[in-house]
């Protein structure tokens, strides 16, 4: 079975923004693997996983996920691939507020027939979804509530995890998810996140800042080892705006 | 599916600026097609109310104040035509039928039209419609009235007429009551609103009368006038109706050229086309105003997406994170936009036609003017959907702005 990454030689420059980039000599990630990416701000985690997501495309070099180069494919199958194989869950403000929460969770199916499939189809997706928020420990009241604006930061990752989650993806990359939680919750929510990742067979590769979580992942990397910035002008340049 | 019901959502989310934003999309669309329908039901009512009569003969003048006061009673005539040579004229061998038309005085802010019977006979109104009457018939008494349907509908059966126009008339004809000899059928046109009676009576109103005022003491009975000579010595115009219709315009050359008298005559169908010619630079202006609102109404809607779309990037990021294309993000702003236009569109063409329902029966009663309500005509429909296409263009404006956005943000989520 092929890595679920593999990075080899990428280069990537942002266009028009004053020369920033970064290259990724090797990188590479087996499948089920939960990975702890340590970086702080301006290591340039934003695009490395804008790169792995394929919402860029790099200059030059190959970018494997589960042996299909997404590098070589056009900006619609690279969008397209992203539906299909990866979740993704992000610091906050992952959830559309005026949907339902049954809603924001099967967005993740929107654009993927055969992650469709998976979850069940027209017919099996929403219960898929309830089965996914309620194992992730949302209660049964807020699942079937209608706006996911009413919900906590911490049930609305959990909203999130589910959407990345639902169809069984091969990847997971998630952005500082629990940087909003305490840390009582980052524990329960991580330990809630790893069930259901391998559940669905999917890998993680977390992003964070924070080093005390290393015990839960199989493997913890420095992201500044691993993809070196190129700034126009040759110092390490600062990371694209703060988020 | 279920991105386009966030993406209801998300306008419903925003339903307040969203609806005021319809609102003011409705409200000029219902401008634009209401300028449109005023329009052409004014063409319609003023083509419809004269078809038959080939030459329409009056002093000399503009054809158009001729074509407006001899057939819709719309401001005076500048002279009269003498009765020696209307009679000539009518006896002129390429003409079938002749209408003497005498008209200056009212009644109740009616226009009184004095004329002969033959009126009844020959005036055809909507191509081929006959004048019909609903009860009664053509007057054959001195003192006998036809009513046009509007007027019958406002007054009695009794009736005096007053010298001069308007509402109010201090100077009335009281001394001689006429009768209501027959009521016409509703035509909406102006004769809806014109008191006929015979030529006679018009000169026998005016008996008494020098200078247009009553000469006191001398005051003439009703039967005195029925005994004297009420031959009219002067019309204001003519309608004339030929045996055929080659000989129009070498009669109304004949008429021009007339030698004892200053005469003017027209052909309806060409003076109504110059009376379009000088109109349409107002209706140019109005339609241009109207287009305008319709833009300012668009650029609104621009500014209502434009200022939602910072934060939006958030819902953006969140789409391109689960699969979308820029270009589905760029889809669902345009169809917004253009919802949000058709949405403009409909509810204006339903408060036109409602409004159109509501204000038909002042319109017709103030200004005479018979607005049909029909259908939405081809080229009604392709002003609608020329605003439904320039919403969309309109809507690209901020599509691309996030489509940028969305591809310059990445995998960053913005607020």
């Amino acid at each position: 079975m092929p890595d679920v990454l593999d990075m080899t030689d990428v280069t990537f420059r942002w266009p028009g923004r004053s020369g920033f980039g970064m290259t990724v000599d090797r990188f590479t990630l087996a499948p089920r693997e939960k990975l702890l990416l340590i970086g702080p701000s301006g290591s340039g985690k934003s695009t490395l996983l804008s790169l792995i997501a394929g919402i860029v495309a790099p200059q030059s070099g190959r970018i494997a996920i589960l042996g299909t180069d997404i590098a070589r494919l056009s900006a619609a199958q690279r969008d397209r691939f992203r539906a299909e194989h990866l979740g993704v869950i992000f610091q906050m403000f992952n959830l559309l507020p005026y949907g339902t929460v049954v809603d924001n969770v099967l967005l993740s199916l929107s654009f993927a027939k055969e992650r469709r499939k998976r979850a069940g189809g027209q017919t099996g997706e929403r219960g898929e979804a309830t089965r996914l928020l309620s194992r992730l420990g949302l209660e049964e009241k807020l699942i079937s509530g209608r706006s996911a604006a009413s919900l906590s930061v911490g049930q609305q990752q959990r909203v999130a995890a589910a959407r990345a989650l639902i169809g069984r993806p091969d990847l997971v990359i998630a952005d500082e998810p629990t940087s909003a939680l305490d840390r009582n919750r980052q524990i329960a929510f991580l330990d809630l996140l790893f069930g259901e990742l391998d559940a669905a067979g999917a890998a993680l590769m977390m992003v964070s800042h924070d080093e005390t979580l290393a015990s839960s992942f199989d493997r913890v990397a420095d992201l500044t080892g691993i993809a070196r910035i190129l700034g126009s002008d040759g110092v390490p340049a600062s990371e694209e705006p703060a988020s | 599916m279920i991105v386009l019901r966030l993406a209801l959502q998300s306008l419903v989310n925003r339903w307040i600026t969203a609806l005021l934003t319809v609102a003011s999309i409705a409200f000029s669309v219902m401008l634009l097609l209401g300028v449109e329908k005023v329009r052409t039901g004014a063409r319609d009512s003023f083509a419809n109310t004269i078809s038959g009569t080939d030459i329409i003969v009056g002093a000399r003048s503009g054809s158009i104040q001729l074509l407006l006061y001899s057939v819709f009673r719309i401001g005076n005539a500048t002279n009269n035509i003498t009765w020696a040579s209307y009679e000539e004229i009518a006896r002129q061998p390429e003409v079938a039928w002749a209408i003497p038309l005498s008209l200056g005085d009212s009644h109740r802010g009616f226009r009184v039209l004095g004329t002969t019977p033959d009126y009844f006979k020959h005036y055809r109104y909507r191509r081929t419609n006959t004048l019909e009457f609903t009860s009664g018939k053509a007057f054959t008494d001195l003192f006998d009235a036809v009513l046009g349907a509007d007027v019958a509908a406002k007054l009695g059966d009794k009736m005096v007429v007053a010298h001069g126009l308007g509402d109010v008339s201090f100077v009335e004809h009281d001394d001689k009551p006429f009768r209501v000899a027959g009521i016409l059928k509703k035509t909406g046109t102006p004769i809806d609103r014109t008191v006929h009676v015979s030529l006679e009576a018009i000169e026998a109103i005016h008996v008494d009368w020098q200078s247009g005022a009553r000469q006191p003491g001398q005051e003439i009975s009703i039967e005195d006038v029925r005994s004297l000579d009420l031959k009219p010595k002067a019309i204001t115009a003519a309608l004339l109706g030929l045996k055929s219709r080659l000989s129009t315009f070498r009669l109304q050359r004949a008429i021009s050229e007339y030698p004892r008298e200053p005469l003017s005559a027209i052909i309806p169908g060409v003076a109504l086309q110059e009376l379009w010619d000088l109109v349409s630079v107002a209706e140019t202006a109005l339609t241009a105003v109207s287009i305008m609102v319709v833009v300012t109404a668009l650029i609104g809607m621009v500014v209502m997406i434009l200022t939602t779309l910072n934060e939006r990037r958030r819902e953006m990021a969140i789409l391109r994170s689960v699969g979308a294309r820029p270009s589905t993000v760029l889809g669902l702003l345009t169809a917004e936009a253009g919802f949000l236009t058709l949405a403009g569109v409909a509810l204006g063409t339903a408060l036109l036609y409602l409004s159109l329902a509501m204000l038909r029966p002042v319109v017709d009663r103030l200004y005479g003017l018979n607005l049909n309500i029909e259908g939405l005509h081809w080229h009604e429909w392709q002003m609608l959907g020329a605003v439904v296409v320039a919403g969309l263009l309109a809507g690209l404006l901020p599509a691309l702005r996030a489509y940028r956005l969305s591809v310059a943000d990445g995998m960053t989520i913005r607020t």
